[in-house]
């Protein structure tokens, strides 16, 4: 169960990478860290009390799916890499289920907006996903679970040169490995 | 290096009416701005049947010296070969005060025998000439050892056309790093990847590439033979692996490491073995490069809030800081001599290229007028300057002489450009 599961978020993770690598904008919408898959969500959400009469137990994917999301990203001041604490939930959300399976394992990339050299912004990106995992460890992830790396400005979610696009740009985004 | 300043001497001014590029030169715009700039008036006629090749030959000389800053062409449509007899007091009349003229002649194995010559037209003196056999892919090279030979002739310097630049470019989600002539030209493609591609450092034999690619979803330094295309890893730990640069004897490389936490700068061999590391801060330190000697680094720490520009020997120990103007001072690059420091600062919200004359306490200088400036590396004379910026909406590249007055944009083509690196001497 827990393997299947893993190899289905795993591909979706790969559909979300891909979908960065095309350059199209990321859904802002926070994507789930967890999905299911329907083989194995069939007990979720349906009834198994009674087996009898004309009683049909309805399961409902799309709900189930919706439950499972977890918000990935976290966002960022200009030239800061201070976690504000609208996003603590998002941190806390990830480290019950990264200390609740040891086996689970999060990449946290870097973001910056475009402003600014490639190398230094790739080192700010850095400082913001270690400021991501270090808050991870902090609420008991273990170290070989997180990985912090960056992007710099290479990898924008929204194309822009106004502080709408680059607030979405600067941030941390947790995918899987 | 004197008798040519004498010769030359009665070059003037020409900051305005200039004849520009003409129609041969529409590859590429010179511009010249400021007022003072001093240089020497030079015709380069057309070269007997050049026109049966696929390069102008002519034209891409004239291109060459025009960018250097200390050349100015003199329209022609004269055709002279090496053998010809120059009329000097008709050339004078035109305003030159030097004239190259040549021939291309088709051998029978294919290739092109490329013959051109030099004129002192205020002396009247034959200056010398060469010959070459070139494949017919070689012919812009050609071209560009013709500009060189006149270069270092009339300045007493070695002249850096025909050295290469390596940049990345992006179409879409497509990242190709090239190689290409010093003047943006004939670029051919080293790597092609759907993930973004940073930071090209020249090895200082000219035959290696070194850089950083994020195919594994993680920047790594790779360095790439450039005419075999072998690669192979340098950096690939935990975390960010990035900026690398090469020690001028090439047998080591520094890079910037997040394996023990934090952007923090390492020297390991020239394959990436026994990275120990160099700065020990709890701020970030990137983007180093050797000083030419060989003892120091330079590199961006924001260790005092802003990134600001230090200095540290490469053994490791006291830490200067060497940029102090503005709160956001990046990319230093150093001029092959060690007198110059060429870099990015952001002044209201700009980022604008600066010249920094080290061993002076002048205030730096802007010497651009663009808002997005980055990734300033000298040509191996130390003469111009290759920088990447933003110019009608897409990111270009432009080379510049240290103090600004004449500019060219290189390569038009529809694809962004980005982070130039100009290479050594090496062919």
């Amino acid at each position: 169960m827990k393997n299947i599961k893993f190899t289905a978020f795993a591909l979706f993770a790969a559909a979300v990478m891909a979908g960065c690598a095309s350059n199209v904008p990321l859904n802002n919408t926070p994507a789930p860290v967890e999905s299911r898959a329907p083989s194995t969500s069939g007990s979720t959400g349906a009834s198994t009390s009674g087996s009898t009469g004309s009683k049909v137990a309805s399961v409902d994917l799309t709900k189930n799916t919706a439950n499972a999301e977890l918000p990935r990203v976290i966002y960022f001041d200009y030239d800061s890499f201070v976690i504000k604490d609208e996003f603590r939930p998002v941190i806390e959300a990830q480290a019950k289920v990264l200390s609740a399976d040891r086996t689970k394992k999060l990449s946290v990339e870097g973001h910056t907006d475009e402003r600014g050299g490639s190398e230094y912004n790739l080192a700010l990106g850095q400082k913001r996903a270690e400021s991501v995992t270090k808050a991870l460890k902090l609420l008991g992830v273990n170290d070989t679970q997180v990985e912090a790396v960056s992007f710099g400005k290479e990898r924008p979610a929204v194309q822009g040169s106004d502080e709408a696009a680059w607030a979405k740009n600067r941030r941390a985004e947790l995918a899987s490995r | 290096m004197l008798m040519n300043r004498r010769s030359f001497g009665n070059s003037v001014a020409a900051a305005s009416g200039l004849a520009l590029a003409g129609p041969a030169l529409a590859q590429f715009r010179v511009e010249i701005s400021g007022v003072g700039a001093t240089q020497v008036p030079i015709a380069i006629a057309r070269f007997r049947d050049e026109d049966r090749t696929t390069q102008v030959l002519s034209a891409i000389v004239r291109a060459d010296l025009e960018r250097a800053g200390v050349f100015r062409g003199i329209d022609t449509t004269t055709q002279i070969d090496e053998l010809g007899q120059p009329q000097m007091t008709e050339w004078r009349s035109k305003g030159a005060d030097a004239l190259v003229g040549g021939s291309v002649t088709r051998l029978a194995d294919g290739r092109f025998d490329v013959r051109f010559k030099l004129w002192d037209v205020v002396k009247g003196k034959d200056l010398g000439g060469q010959s070459n056999a070139v494949a017919p892919t070689d012919l812009r090279l050609a071209a560009h050892h013709i500009a060189d030979f006149v270069y270092e002739k009339l300045t007493g310097e070695k002249g850096v056309f025909s050295t290469r630049i390596a940049y990345v470019t992006r179409s879409g989600t497509r990242y190709a790093l090239r190689v290409a002539d010093a003047d943006g030209e004939g670029g051919q493609v080293a790597l092609n990847s759907p993930e973004p591609i940073i930071s090209p450092a020249w090895a200082p034999n000219g035959q290696e590439l070194a850089y950083v690619s994020f195919e594994a979803q993680k920047a790594v330094v790779y360095a790439q033979e450039v005419a075999s295309g072998k690669r192979r890893v340098i950096a690939n730990f935990r975390g960010s692996n990035s900026a690398p640069a090469w020690s001028p004897d090439g047998q080591s490389l520094v890079a910037t490491l997040s394996r023990e936490g934090g952007s923090q700068i390492f020297v390991m061999g020239r394959n990436g073995e026994n990275p120990r590391r160099v700065t020990s801060s709890p701020s970030i330190d990137t983007e180093a490069t050797f000083s030419p000697d060989g003892r120091s680094l330079y590199f961006v720490s924001d260790r005092s809030g802003g990134p600001q520009i230090y200095r540290v020997p490469v053994a490791g120990g006291n830490v200067e800081r060497v940029s102090f103007t503005g709160d956001y001072n990046i990319s230093p690059a150093l001029s092959p001599d060690g007198r110059y420091m060429a870099y990015i600062s952001r002044q209201s919200g700009a980022f604008k290229l600066y010249v920094a004359e080290l061993s002076k306490g002048a205030t730096p200088q802007a010497i651009t007028d663009t808002r997005d400036d980055e990734s300033p590396s000298f040509a191996p004379n130390g003469r111009l300057i290759i920088y990447a910026t933003r110019s009608g909406g897409r990111d270009v590249l432009m080379t510049t002489t240290l103090d600004g007055k004449i500019k060219a944009k290189l390569v038009s083509t529809t694809a962004d450009v980005r982070e130039p690196m100009w290479g050594p001497y090496d062919r």
